[in-house]
């Protein structure tokens, strides 16, 4: 199905207006993205100071003109904050995608090809599965210290086995097909079945499942980081900005709010786009959980 | 057939012993010395060495392992740190808020997200439907607490309608108990009531293309009945078993709601734990939710056969 899917994807030159007529989702998402992406990379030239600049006076300070979004609890910009907030996020999205992709993609085809490695894995799976992905991801920076390479790494060990029982069913599912069956009749190079047959027919459920994953590692970071378990409370990230604010809130709900805003916005930018590439790949394997 | 559902049961025997192991084995693979990261970075060389054979970490592997599970078996989940109290007893101490939000949250994600699934199935394409699922789309994207510091603005402090945070106990009168529940739990219930939602429609979608339905509605009957009485049902197994897997949403936005309302249960254990580095309670308090999240899911499997008599255990 997944095959017939992506012949069908419109491609033609004029191709922007018509994927906006049938998916707006991907263009609206696309675009909130942009804009994440634009202020991670752009921060030091959007009017910001250095998000760590204390200034006495700011503190608490109601959004005006000076400073945009307010000053937080020590008096610290809170604009700035968040939009430097954004490298964080982006970057633990990023991060987590890439490494939760490329273990669970190593561990689904073992699995879909190599049997007896298959019951054993997948009993791992199952296991790391049944533990909420909060906890594990707690316990393991609880164990290893705050720093934003680990968060990157505990959240994504608790994608892989998502992304491994997705892979594993699409493998499993094409070497059912006459045309993959008939390659490892005729001796073609497990390499190279993999490279042709394999692979391009992971692409599109991996990527609707990306964004997926870049949704849900981006709000784990700002939940542990909100509990205490993520990055370094100094780190401009959104939700030390929200867990700070979080004393404070009746007098100064701009120091929850403006981060909050920041997030949610991201977040939903890479559902939305999430749920237009599954709109137009339609790919039965991914799930959002 | 009993054997199906023994079968069943049995089959989770491996899940959580795999989930037993992990949890154990983290203190040993991760990198570094955990003695020295959990200690803080005051502690002295004494300090880390008492809370490396505190942790059983100078013992063999599985020496400390076989005592451990043994000890799992008997309700003894280790010794706190902190507290030097055992941990299934700060575990039981803590159980009824988190009961209590769990039910309530479940109970309000599942009323708002069926008929509405339900609705924006039946009039798929329209104004409903396409209003629900963006309020779908929205749940999944707003952080919990985020909700949660909304609704506080709004119902608390503007309006002065709920108090803004604490818990009290049912025991101490249903009034307060449920004053105080309410806006945790909406603010959980929302955003579950997200995945819910979308699974209702797609599967309620699916069914509504069948020629029964097409059959039911031409012999006269009402949309209503049609869609409850033949579609709905026939959607009940997707549905409950999304229930079942948002269950470990649920535990993780326990974890914040409790948090953000200030709530004396097992969520706020474990970010007390985080902040004074008491792992066994946090490696406690991962088995209990664990445990819990696989025998929802075996019910979740063993109730099948309520809903479709075809399945028999």
């Amino acid at each position: 199905m997944s095959i017939s899917a992506i012949t069908q994807t419109p491609s033609s030159p004029t191709g922007l207006m018509r994927i906006w007529k049938r998916y707006p989702n991907i263009i609206i998402g696309g675009a909130m993205l942009a804009i994440a992406v634009f202020a991670a990379i752009a921060a030091p030239w959007l009017g910001t100071i250095d998000p760590q600049t204390i200034a006495p006076f700011n503190r608490l300070e109601v959004p005006g003109t000076e400073f945009w979004f307010g000053g937080d609890l020590v008096g610290r910009d809170v604009y700035s904050r968040t939009i430097y907030g954004a490298r964080i996020s982006l970057a633990v999205g990023l991060g987590v995608v890439v490494i939760g992709i490329f273990f669970g993609l190593l561990i689904g085809i073992l699995s879909g090809f190599v049997s007896w490695v298959d019951q054993i894995l997948m009993r791992v799976m199952d296991g790391l599965m049944a533990i909420p992905s909060i906890l594990l991801a707690v316990a393991l920076i609880s164990l290893t210290g705050a720093s934003l390479k680990n968060v990157i790494i505990a959240i994504s060990i608790a994608e892989v086995p998502r992304v491994a029982r997705l892979v594993r069913s699409v493998v499993l599912q094409l070497k059912e097909r006459p045309y993959v069956e008939a390659a490892i009749t005729a001796g073609t190079p497990f390499i190279l079945i993999l490279w042709r047959h394999i692979l391009p027919n992971t692409l599109a459920p991996l990527l609707v499942q990306a964004t997926y994953i870049f949704a849900s590692a981006v709000l784990t970071e700002a939940i542990l980081s909100f509990i205490g378990a993520g990055t370094p409370p100094s780190t401009p990230s959104w939700g030390n900005i929200i867990a700070e604010g979080r004393t404070v809130f009746s007098i100064a709900p701009h120091i929850v709010m403006f981060p909050g805003i920041a997030l949610s916005f991201t977040v939903l930018g890479v559902n939305l786009l999430g749920d237009g590439l599954r709109d137009i790949f339609d790919p039965r394997f991914v799930s959002r959980t | 057939m009993l054997a199906l559902a023994i079968r069943r049961i049995l089959a989770t025997i491996p899940v959580m012993a795999v989930v037993a192991i992990i949890v154990f084995s983290l203190l040993y693979l991760t990198p570094g010395d955990p003695a020295a990261v959990l200690a803080g970075e005051q502690a002295s060389i004494e300090d880390i060495n008492r809370l490396r054979s505190t942790l059983g970490l100078d013992q063999p592997f599985l020496v400390r392992f076989s005592q451990w599970i043994g000890g799992v078996f008997q309700g003894d989940l280790g010794i706190s740190i902190f507290s030097q109290r055992p941990v299934m007893e700060l575990i039981v101490q803590r159980l009824e808020p988190t009961i209590a939000l769990t039910i309530a949250s479940l109970f309000i994600a599942v009323t708002i997200a069926v008929p509405l699934g339900v609705i924006a199935a039946w009039r798929a394409g329209g104004l409903i439907d396409r209003m629900a699922m963006s309020f779908a789309v929205l749940g999944f994207s707003i952080p919990v607490f985020v909700l949660s510091y909304i609704l506080i603005a709004v119902v608390s402090v503007d309006l002065k309608l709920l108090p803004v945070q604490g818990y009290v106990p049912i025991a101490y009168g249903i009034g307060p108990f449920l004053e105080h529940l309410i806006l945790p739990a909406l603010s959980l219930g929302i955003i579950n009531a997200a995945l819910i939602a979308r699974i209702t429609r797609t599967t309620m979608l699916e069914i509504l293309n069948q020629d029964y339905i097409r059959a039911a509605r031409a012999k006269g009957l009402s949309v209503r009945r049609v869609l409850i009485r033949h579609a709905l049902k026939n959607a009940a197994i997707p549905i409950v078993t999304v229930i079942g897997i948002s269950f470990a949403l649920l535990i993780s936005g326990v974890v914040v709601t409790e948090t953000v309302f200030n709530i004396p249960g097992l969520g706020r254990l474990t970010v007390d734990a985080i902040l004074r580095r008491d792992y066994p309670v946090i490696q406690g308090v991962i088995l209990v939710f664990s445990a819990t999240y696989v025998v929802v899911n075996l019910l979740i499997d063993l109730s099948y056969s309520l809903f479709d008599p075809r399945i028999k255990y």
